[in-house]
């Protein structure tokens, strides 16, 4: 569960100015480096911040909700090792990840893929918020169109004027 | 003995329950007072049988009585007094006791202080309430019976899960169960008015103070859940997206947005057949809580139990009030009658927007659970959801929501003016700007979009204020003028403010704490120093110590800031003997600044330790914020226009929360 803003990704997959905002709010109770031991820690700075920021994407595969960042099972510093040394092999974040895939399935990932199988849960939010919208508008047009009365027809008008002379 | 009197009081329970379901509802069918009177008394007496159980219940774990399957697998004759009596709502049958003891509770205040409720009104809603108690009973009687003796009785317990042995996780139960089940009252008022095929103001003034009491419990509940798993857990986390979370994070959405359209329909009786729709899906939502949570689909800490059994039955109860509901409502809500019309810049166009973008964060919610769940045994495909694909859903929709929570209470019923809310919120918006730029300049590291939500958070606590001092008229007119209005504000004016400036706290905090942490990871032997934050920490060694039921190995970190001591902290590592597993204990000192949190970790090799230190800046706001919220659904339950018994004063209300002209 990273910051997307503190990192290039975001830059990346969200262009515009306000998804950026908005994504920073995102990073609820996602904290850098929880679980990641001294021994760990590479010497390379960059190379580190690139490690962490892959391990936040990456699911603690023995924990509930937990990246192998903030956990400190045994598992997840197996994983932190791994993605270290893929790193030093010169190996691109995504390679790393697609390994790390390849290995454990696509269960690892805690952001889960733009894929066929994926569609409904990447579009369910935004097709809600539509019909919502659109039920909304509706009703409102709706009911707009009720309150409005129709012009009186003819024999109204005709028994309005008798009416009014009669008084 | 006490035992078997809390196993018959529940089956009578059971018995009454049906009762007052099957009585008072066929009352109101053929219009016979006498058998819509059974109503009332049944309630009472129905909480006065499950107070039964469950202090027959209560007593087996104080006297540690491991005759008792349920308290043998949960309690401990060496645990302390308070873990004791939270060991009853600690697995899965006892808490499913409390559960309908809160149930009865509420039904018992509605048949006591409802007398001025219409007669058929309160009888259906008293069969409702029956029925949902009735279905409980079953369930626990017949899968999850606590009172289930051992022969011989063994001769002490198993214990409690020890990192559920904690004082805020002891009484997170009670307050998420309040909420939870204080929703069922709106439920039971809604499926009543569709019964009846009646429904009007005096109906949301009912639903209002219950739902506003049920979204207290819950939001306390939900904040002593992060509290705990912030020092508890060890890594100062206070948020997960955990599905466990998540069930109780979308009754609370949806019971927010039911609180607001309730308000419409009760001010301007409009959104009728909406917060009716809204009060079903409210309670629908906490009882998929309680069965994702209970029925074991779920692996962690929280589910006690893996028995299909359970899992099954809750999900026909689900079906069953769910089902029936939806049904009930899609035959009937074309007969309700549609009420106030409004334009869309108007206070109710404001609510009709909270409620569209809470309802949708509460469907990405949903989604982000739920989906999982569902690829898995649809296609055996497992995947995870985690936080980044709440950030790309959920925030979206919340952000947009907070910046317009200002604008809401300065619009005027009907048709407002945005252009004069915008004025009176221009002190606000000139204040959050200037802090968000002044926090721009202060930053050394961190995303630059961190000051702009701190601005946001000084929005909403200013647009609080800003409501209040434009309804007292602060800056046109005398002082004193200005005092006297502020005596004569209806309180639930400041509950308004109260919420939504807790609601600008928790924003603070979740801000400040997520970018500007600092941490350090450290391998330190005894004597060695280490500075973060402005704090130098020695390490003074580490000592075993026992507790009651457990023994520790307690890290001491002298802690001075500026070269004067400040405190020592003692994170430490819990060996609980009798369960086998240890939890960690962090060391935390807090002040004003932030929380210093220091976890001892495992021995290396020299003597040294791995220790991790970490400053987590402003996080304590998070939880000040929600109690803050809290404090404002009290002081807006404390109105004396909601109080239990006004809905026959409809006249007099109206000119105290109208918006001033």
């Amino acid at each position: 569960m990273p910051s997307p803003c503190s990192s290039p990704r975001l830059l990346r997959h969200g262009p515009i100015f306000f998804a950026a905002f908005l994504s920073f709010f995102v990073s609820l109770g996602t904290l850098p480096a929880k679980a990641v031991e001294p021994d760990e820690v590479l010497q390379d700075q960059a190379l580190e911040a690139r490690a962490r920021h892959i391990s936040e994407g990456l699911r603690c595969l023995v924990c509930q909700n937990q990246s192998i960042e903030d956990s400190a099972a045994p598992l997840a510093k197996d994983l932190r090792l791994l993605v270290r040394e893929r790193l030093k092999a010169g190996d691109t974040d995504q390679q790393i990840e697609d390994f790390v895939v390849a290995r454990y399935g696509e269960f690892v990932l805690l952001k889960p893929r733009f894929e066929p199988h994926t569609l409904i849960l990447w579009f369910a939010t935004p097709v809600v918020f539509i019909v919502a919208l659109l039920i909304v508008v509706l009703a409102y047009r709706r009911r707009s169109a009720a309150a409005q009365l129709p012009p009186l027809s003819k024999a109204e008008e005709r028994r309005l004027k008798r009416l009014l002379e009669d008084r | 003995m006490i035992a078997e009197t809390g196993h018959y009081a529940l089956i009578l329970a059971l018995a009454l329950a049906i009762v007052q379901t099957v009585l008072p509802l066929w009352g109101t069918r053929t219009r016979d007072p006498q058998l819509m009177a059974v109503a009332a008394p049944a309630a009472q007496m129905q909480f006065v049988l499950i107070a039964i159980a469950f202090s027959a219940l209560m007593t087996a774990y104080v006297t540690s009585d491991f005759s008792l399957q349920n308290v043998w697998a949960n309690s401990h004759s060496a645990k302390p007094l308070i873990y004791k009596i939270a060991g009853v709502w600690g697995n899965h049958e006892g808490s499913m006791v409390l559960w309908v003891l809160i149930l009865a509770l509420f039904g018992a205040a509605v048949a006591t202080f409802g007398t001025n409720l219409p007669r058929e009104l309160q009888a259906n809603v008293l069969a409702v309430q029956g029925s949902i108690a009735a279905a409980f009973l079953l369930f626990i009687i017949t899968t999850s019976n606590p009172f289930i003796r051992l022969d011989p009785a063994p001769l002490d317990g198993q214990g409690l899960n020890p990192v559920l042995q904690d004082p805020a996780l002891a009484f997170h139960p009670p307050f998420l169960y309040t909420g939870y089940v204080g929703f069922s009252m709106a439920f039971s008022f809604a499926v009543a008015a569709l019964i009846d095929g009646r429904i009007d103001a005096a109906w949301a003034r009912w639903v209002r103070p219950w739902t506003l009491a049920a979204w207290m419990c819950l939001t306390l509940g939900i904040a002593m859940g992060s509290w705990w798993a912030y020092y508890e857990l060890g890594w100062g986390g206070f948020w997960f997206w955990d599905p466990v979370e998540n069930a109780s994070f979308m009754p609370w959405l949806a019971g927010t947005a039911l609180l607001h359209s309730a308000l419409v329909m009760e001010k301007r009786d409009a959104l009728k057949v909406w917060t009716i729709l809204l009060a079903i899906i409210t309670f629908s939502l906490s009882l998929m809580g309680t069965f994702l949570v209970r029925s074991g689909v779920l692996t962690s800490v929280h589910s006690f139990a893996v028995d299909p059994a359970r899992g099954i039955f809750i999900l026909a109860i689900m079906g069953i009030f769910i089902g029936g509901a939806l049904t009930l409502f899609a035959i009937r809500a074309p007969l309700l009658s549609q009420g106030g019309l409004f334009a869309p810049i108007s206070r109710e166009g404001s609510l009709v927007l909270n409620n569209l973008l809470l309802v949708t964060a509460c469907a990405a919610v949903f989604v982000g659970t739920l989906y999982p769940l569902a690829l898995e045994s649809l296609t055996g495909e497992k995947i995870s959801v985690g936080g980044p694909f709440f950030n790309y859903t959920f925030v979206p929709l919340i952000v947009p929501l907070l910046i317009a929570v200002p604008f809401g209470p300065m619009l005027a019923w009907k048709r407002g003016d945005i252009v004069a809310a915008g004025q009176r919120l221009m002190a606000a918006a000139i204040l959050a700007l200037v802090v968000a730029v002044a926090v721009l300049a202060w930053q050394q590291r961190g995303p630059w979009l961190a000051p702009f939500g701190i601005g946001l958070g000084i929005w909403l606590i200013g647009g609080a204020l800003s409501e209040i001092a434009f309804r007292v008229k602060l800056f046109d007119g005398s002082l004193t003028d200005a005092a006297r209005r502020l005596g004569n504000l209806p309180r639930s004016a400041f509950g308004t403010a109260f919420a939504h400036a807790g609601l600008g706290i928790v924003v603070i905090g979740i801000v400040a704490t997520t970018a500007w942490r600092s941490e350090s990871i450290l391998a330190m032997t005894p004597k060695e120093s280490a500075d973060i934050a402005g704090y130098q920490l020695t390490f003074e060694g580490v000592a075993p110590r026992e507790g009651p039921n457990y023994r520790e190995r307690v890290g001491l970190f002298k802690v001075a800031r500026g070269g004067q001591a400040v405190t020592t902290l003692e994170p430490s590592k819990r060996e609980f003997t009798v369960e086998r597993s240890s939890t960690t204990e962090a060391g935390i000192h807090d002040s004003w600044r932030g929380d210093l949190y220091v976890v001892l970790g495992d021995p290396l090799k020299d003597g040294a330790y791995s220790v991790r230190i970490y400053f987590n800046p402003l996080v304590r706001l998070i939880w000040l914020g929600a109690v803050v919220m809290f404090i404002g659904g009290g002081l807006s339950l404390s109105d004396r226009r909601l109080r239990i018994g006004a809905p026959k004063r409809a006249k007099a209300m109206g000119q105290g929360l109208a918006p001033a002209e």
